[in-house]
């Protein structure tokens, strides 16, 4: 049996759906949330990298290093502004960031 | 292709078996260790599909800087994670919906597409037979020519995200003594030094 773009796709439609589950599950945790943007950033690497390889074409792999890097600034800004919380607040649950009541 | 087809399934389960476990994991730093066995299993997948420079990129940068990033700071922070797990379990019910809902839509959607003729004519960028050139060498001759512009975008995009990191968290203690270099250059004899004429018998 031969694996072709369907398969990969399928494994990015699921690690997609546990990326969203996993925002849902964990509510209190911005940890495990920023985490789960990981999951589903690489879901959509996942993605542009199998419909490069299957067409044939190297845009997506250009494209796919784009998102992994605007992946690495997201989790960069997002830890510090975790950290800058913590300093503040001594907590990192989500419900308490209700300050700007927004 | 059969080897090729078992290591896909091999890689693939172990992914999403990974991804189960850094939602529902009781302890974050677990998480951690298992999304780097996720990032380590999407890298072989992408050496499969013939995207060596990806995976490496992925190895190295991702499991090598953002996930030791993510390892820092969930150790560096004292929390109370039982306390952060108290009502998991009421969002259960929603997300699992909601989880679902989406997992089958996009299983239909997947189910019915098909690749549009016209797409193997329309190819901005093909790629090369794999004897001929390298991923890597293939990758580079695109990425430096004729999408150069997109290259330096992603170069900004890492530059204001390290300079945002750095505002965000640097602050200045009160109470330590710094170099002022305005302050040193401004000074003058007549702010530096005063002379007073002591008078003999006296003190100052």
């Amino acid at each position: 049996m031969t694996i072709g773009l369907g398969h990969y796709l399928t494994l990015a439609a699921v690690l997609f759906t546990i990326g969203i589950f996993g925002i849902f599950l964990n509510r209190k945790n911005v940890i495990i949330i920023l985490m789960s943007i990981e999951l589903i950033l690489l879901a959509v690497n996942i993605n542009l990298v199998a419909f490069s390889a299957f067409l044939g074409d190297l845009v997506g792999q250009v494209f796919a290093l784009l998102v992994l890097t605007v992946a690495a600034g997201e989790a960069a800004i997002g830890l510090a502004i975790l950290v800058v919380y913590f300093r503040n607040r001594g907590s990192i649950a989500v419900e308490d960031i209700n300050l700007m009541k927004g | 292709m059969a080897a090729a087809a078992f290591f896909f399934y091999i890689f693939a389960a172990v992914a999403v078996a990974s991804a189960v476990m850094v939602i529902t994991s009781r302890n974050p730093v677990h998480s951690v260790l298992y999304l780097i066995l996720c990032f380590f299993n999407a890298a072989g997948l992408f050496i499969l599909l013939g995207a060596e420079f990806l995976a490496m990129i992925l190895v190295v940068v991702y499991v090598g800087a953002v996930m030791v990033l993510f390892l820092f700071v969930v150790m560096m922070l004292d929390i109370d994670f039982t306390e952060l797990r108290q009502g998991m379990l009421n969002y259960l019910p929603i997300g699992g919906t909601i989880g679902l809902i989406l997992l089958v839509e996009l299983l239909l959607a997947l189910g019915t597409w098909a690749i549009s003729p016209d797409a193997a004519r329309i190819v901005a960028a093909p790629a090369p037979a794999l004897d001929g050139l390298t991923n890597t060498e293939a990758l580079g001759q695109i990425l430096y020519t004729k999408y150069v512009y997109f290259f330096q975008a992603a170069g900004l995009v890492l530059l204001v995200a390290m300079i945002g990191a750095i505002v965000l968290t640097l602050r200045h203690k009160q109470g330590v003594k710094r170099q002022d270099i305005d302050a040193q250059v401004a000074r003058r004899p007549a702010t530096a030094i005063e002379i007073r004429k002591v008078g003999p018998g006296q003190g100052i």
